[in-house]
């Protein structure tokens, strides 16, 4: 075919477009995280204390840590959905949530005396906590890595890294309403170790997957 | 400001009518923009030592992308370095295909703005067959394709002479240029 006809054929399907952007990570990822909440509800639950903790500033510490972690890895992964496009502030600010987490931690540290912070660290359930959070990330990370295929991100790996960062804030939202630890000290070690494998999940898939 | 963006001002408002249905701008922009394209792929083909026979096939086959992802160019900012942008990305392809490495510079496009255009050699290439994927297709497809582009039939007239309806043709182009683009990406992965 010569290029001449290409093109002919090409403004013939002018009439059929792709949904804009925003559609598709508004629809992806709202389904992906509402099967995620739904998990959530149905096998865990919000914790018995939930209520009476909306008032303790380190239960409250652990939303700004996972929402910041999913707004940043959220922002990063839409810029960098297009090709070509200059993901600026938003490749700066995946690293405010662990800046967050460690400025908790040293105020932890300061606040309480050091022969508490080893059994804050550990925690009560550091096991259930590796595997929830990787578990809840799943379907939000697949709703990303979707909308991010119907876009044409210039480097897939990248962008997947960034659709888990989101979705592994998601999921760290959702467990930190059921996990009985609410030391920064925890979040800094074990909700860190979860994201961690979650993001080098979403570099490997987008490898793969996000590829046009 | 930088003499691209003029040009730009031209192709944006085409693109733009073009995302609102406007098949005549559709037809002109991407008319106007292969010259653009061809000088960008044989750039990168020089430079990554690949034949100059790879040159069209990588111009088509920026052409589908940009056609398929066009719903991902961001109206509010200039379509050119979106299109210099994928450009590369399919060059890198190509020449992995080749098992070469490219160096392409997204920038460089401002140059290959500013070279004079078509000479005797890019009307050769002009003239040159690509894509022959074609025959890969099936037969439905082909057909579909075959018919609005190296017939040159408006879909209606089209659908009348295959004697399917209107909108099923629709659908057997754009699943048959969505084909076309998979079979270049497998050509890669291979």
């Amino acid at each position: 075919m010569k290029t001449e006809e290409l093109i002919a054929a090409l403004a013939a399907d002018n009439e059929t477009r792709g949904a804009p952007m925003s559609r598709a990570f508004a629809v992806d990822l709202g389904l992906g995280f509402a099967v995620s909440a739904a998990f959530f509800f149905a096998t865990m639950g919000l914790r018995d204390t939930f209520v009476a903790s909306l008032s303790e500033p380190r239960f409250l510490f652990k939303f700004v840590f996972s929402l910041t972690m999913a707004a940043s890895g959220f922002f990063l992964a839409w810029r960098l959905s297009r090709p070509g496009a200059d993901p600026g502030l938003a490749s700066k600010a995946v690293v405010l949530a662990p800046i967050l987490v460690v400025l908790a931690s040293l105020a932890e540290m300061a606040a309480t005396p050091s022969n508490l912070w080893v059994a804050r660290m550990i925690g009560h359930n550091a096991a259930h906590c590796l595997m929830a959070i990787p578990a809840m990330s799943l379907a939000p990370l697949a709703g990303l890595l979707l909308a991010l295929r119907h876009g044409a991100p210039s480097n897939g790996r990248s962008a997947g890294a960034a659709a888990a960062l989101a979705a592994a804030g998601l999921a760290a939202t959702l467990y930190a309403m059921n996990c009985p630890d609410d030391s920064p000290l925890f979040l800094a070690v074990w909700y860190m170790i979860a994201t961690a494998i979650v993001v080098g999940v979403g570099w490997l898939a987008g490898g793969r997957l996000l590829r046009w | 400001m930088p003499d691209w963006i003029s040009q730009d001002h031209e192709w944006s408002a085409d693109m733009r009518a073009a995302l609102a249905g406007d098949g005549v701008a559709y037809k002109r922009l991407l008319t106007a923009l292969t010259p653009f394209l061809r000088r960008i792929c044989m750039k990168a083909c020089a430079r990554a030592g690949m034949p100059a026979s790879d040159v069209e096939d990588a111009v088509q086959e920026t052409l589908l992308a940009l056609h398929l992802k066009r719903h991902t160019w961001d109206a509010t900012q200039p379509l050119t370095p979106w299109l210099a942008a994928i450009a590369r990305n399919k060059m890198i392809d190509a020449a992995r295909r080749r098992g070469r490495r490219v160096e392409t510079d997204i920038a460089d496009f401002e140059n290959v703005l500013a070279a004079p255009g078509a000479d005797a050699f890019e009307r050769e290439l002009d003239r040159q067959d690509a894509l022959r994927l074609l025959d890969q297709l099936s037969a439905k497809q082909r057909e579909a394709i075959e018919a609005v582009s190296i017939r040159g039939e408006s879909l209606r007239d089209a659908a009348r002479t295959l004697g399917v309806s209107e909108g099923a043709l629709r659908v057997s182009v754009h699943r048959g240029l969505k084909s076309l683009a998979d079979l270049y990406r497998k050509a890669t992965e291979r």
